[in-house]
């Protein structure tokens, strides 16, 4: 598996990865029953088109004004915390804060890590990283679990083993777990409930990831529906969290818009069942909660999406999912085609802020434009337009000014420019433009046939006999 | 220069010449559609929590203590962790005296480590306070306190909640403003709506994911 930590020299196998989960009847049928009822769920929660729509815009605002004051709460939300016991940490790349992590569980000596379910992390390797290093990192998100048992990566942000169906994990756990084959889904999670509360009982150190960090009070919030989130902050005696520096907002009443548009828009729950808010570690006289609480803030890439302010929008984002589950590509290939740790819409447009464009130059390629991501996403991210302008900075000069995406340039082709070149000559000069057009259509019997991807599929074009320009001449005369 | 530093200033440099957006924070947005007035704020309240499984039961501040008992004795509970340090702790331990009832009472009174095994898989039910309820989202607010631990309401099977009606607010906006959040929250304040659950298999719903698999909400209608 390639590991998202070490840039691959390789670009993202992004097609390949598509052409076969296009040819997997199962996983389509376990994709397109995941999303429906996603948005279904989704539609249920915002009856009030026009309360959706204001709360859309002030959910946009709220973001965009901790982003239009991010260094300033970033140190206010540092302050706070460490004022409060919490002590932070800043990394600059996915191995800075693996090697933070790393220090935290080499000073206690820890073997074993209990993870709530954290994109961060899953940025990080961080489970790679420190299994490398003989610590035993165990997710504890049904779902995250799930697919951590399959070797896999999570194929959604908020429904991590949403590519599988219960006949796929009863195999499963009966395999692994050394349990009788059951379908029943109840049964399954109780399985999955005693497995893992000995883990919690076991675990020396706790990591999750943040929802909203809140700078006013040094406050991280975390929403979850499963406890583990709770158990995994609460039960080890010492607890990691780790979160992009984009996460963080103003006031604590920012929150209230917020949760309500994430929970509404990613499960559509008027809220999730824990809504946990960590300000500070075990105090003296309390008689549980971990000793130590860290968070690590970490950029990797996103100080680079914030130097432009039409990329800087990307950092809006508050992870809810609904980009993809509204996504028609998406749903018909899955998450995992992608091959990063974000998929589908908000995966193209924040991973090559990560990754670089040399990596991920298909990405922004791989959507119909048909804007159902920028019409949902709770706080408006115009995601259309954003994957407009990666594309243009994929084939921008390597060296052009003013912005410097990583790996800008890496569509770039001089043959391709050239063509634009000519394109536009011919359509801004008349004399050549009328010429190119009576050739193509006097010449339309020379079209081949088999014109690429393009003719898998379809048939391949054919010019008409005659232009538009000479068919409305015929109808209306020289007016 | 440090991680910290270089982050920061590679993000000042990009404001550079720009305005923070200003603060247009919209109150009634947050509160006007989640209004419910005194006649329906609690019956909204349980709507939502039994819509997610929760179970509410509507009693007074002198009878609550039997409802537990009845409660503990229909799922064959004989053992309940209970705060005794707080008032509601004492007044349950008074009634189970007089009432002579055979329910054992285990206090959290020790730091976690001295009796993780047994709080984990030895302790069947709990029963904590909490600092109030929001109607339009049916959520508890749980305020942990050295009394009543954060595990408490997670680590038995079983979360019997006491809310008082009186400490029912509409929403969250007005919960929160009301007992000033923003001056001071304890080291884990928390909103809990239902007893745990997932919907991570074939999304289908299951209850008792890793926390409470039943939560049962006292509401004392007189206080
Ligand atoms: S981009 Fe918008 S819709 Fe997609 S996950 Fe982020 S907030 Fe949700």
């Amino acid at each position: 598996m390639s590991n998202p930590a070490q840039t691959p020299a390789q670009p993202i196998t992004f097609k390949r990865n598509a052409r076969e989960a296009l040819a997997d009847p199962q996983l389509r049928r376990n994709f397109r029953g995941a999303m429906d009822f996603l948005m279904d769920k989704r539609r249920s929660q915002f009856p009030d088109g026009d309360e959706l729509e204001r709360l859309r815009a002030f959910g946009n605002r709220v973001r965009a004004r901790a982003l239009s004051k991010l260094p300033e709460l970033l140190e206010r939300l540092d302050a706070n915390l460490s004022r409060n016991g919490v002590r932070v940490h800043w990394a600059e790349t996915v191995e800075e804060a693996n090697a933070i992590v790393h220090g935290i569980v080499e000073r206690h000596a820890a073997k074993k890590i209990i993870k709530g379910k954290s994109m961060v992390s899953e940025e990080m390797e961080m489970n790679h990283y420190l299994g490398d290093r003989g610590v035993d990192c165990l997710e504890s998100d049904m779902g995250e679990f799930i697919v951590q048992l399959r070797e896999e990566k999570p194929a959604h942000i908020i429904m991590p083993a949403i590519h599988l169906n219960a006949g796929q994990v009863a195999q499963l756990f009966h395999d692994k777990l050394d349990v009788d084959y059951t379908e029943d889904v109840d049964r399954l999670i109780q399985i999955g409930r005693e497995t893992l509360r000995r883990k919690f009982f076991e675990a020396d150190i706790g990591v999750s990831g943040v929802n909203f960090a809140i700078a006013e009070t040094g406050t991280l919030l975390l929403v979850e529906n499963e406890g583990n989130g709770r158990m995994s902050t609460t039960v080890p005696p010492v607890h990691i969290a780790v979160t992009g520096i984009e996460k963080v907002v103003e006031n604590l009443r920012d929150v209230i818009p917020l949760l309500s548009l994430l929970t509404r828009s990613a499960t559509g729950q008027a809220i999730t069942t824990y809504v946990n808010m960590i300000s500070s570690p075990r105090k003296a006289d309390e008689l549980d909660g971990p000793q130590e609480v860290h968070l690590v803030l970490l950029d990797n890439g996103r100080s680079q999406a914030f130097a432009d302010g039409e990329l800087r929008q990307t950092l809006n984002c508050i992870r809810c999912g609904a980009c993809m589950n509204h996504c028609p590509v998406y749903t018909r290939i899955g998450g995992h085609a992608y091959g990063t740790v974000y998929p589908g819409p908000i995966g193209k447009i924040i991973t090559p802020h990560m990754l670089g464009l040399e990596t991920t130059r298909d990405l922004p390629t791989a959507s119909s434009m048909c804007g159902a991501c920028g019409e949902v996403c709770p706080v408006k991210i115009p995601i259309p337009s954003l994957l407009r302008r990666l594309r243009e900075e994929a084939v921008r000069p390597p060296a052009a000014e003013p912005h410097h995406m990583r790996g800008q340039g890496a569509k770039y082709s001089k043959k391709e420019t050239m063509i634009w070149k000519a394109w536009r000559k011919l359509n801004t000069s008349p004399g050549l433009y009328r010429a190119a057009m009576y050739a193509g259509t006097r010449l339309r019997g020379l079209m081949p046939a088999n014109i690429g991807p393009w003719t898998e599929h379809r048939s391949a074009p054919k010019p008409a006999a005659r232009t538009l320009h000479e068919l409305a001449r015929e109808h209306l005369g020289d007016q | 220069m440090n991680a910290k530093e270089r982050i920061l200033g590679k993000l000042r440099a990009s404001l550079q010449g720009t305005t923070p957006v200003a603060d247009d924070y919209d109150v009634g947005l947050l509160t006007e559609p989640w209004r419910y007035g005194d006649e329906t704020r609690i019956a909204r309240l349980r709507q939502m929590l039994e819509a997610v499984h929760g179970e509410t039961l509507l009693t007074t501040s002198a009878e609550w203590p039997a409802r537990v008992v009845e409660a503990l004795s229909a799922r064959n509970i004989d053992e309940l962790l209970i705060s005794p340090a707080t008032a509601h702790g004492q007044q349950f331990a008074g009634h189970l005296a007089l009432t002579g009832s055979a329910l054992r009472l285990k206090a959290y009174d020790r730091p976690v480590e001295a009796w993780k095994d047994e709080l984990f898989f030895h302790t069947p039910a709990s029963l904590t306070g909490t600092l109030g309820g929001i109607a339009a989202t049916g959520s508890l607010v749980l305020w942990p306190t050295p009394q009543e631990p954060r595990l408490m309401s997670l680590v038995p099977p079983f979360h019997i909640a006491l809310l008082k009606a009186s400490e029912v607010r509409d929403n969250f906006h007005e919960f929160m403003h009301e007992h000033r959040w923003a001056a001071g929250l304890p080291t884990n304040a928390l909103l809990v709506s239902g007893p745990s659950k997932t919907a991570d298999i074939q999304q289908t719903l299951a209850y008792g994911a890793h926390g409470p698999k039943e939560l049962l909400v006292l509401i004392l209608e007189d206080a």
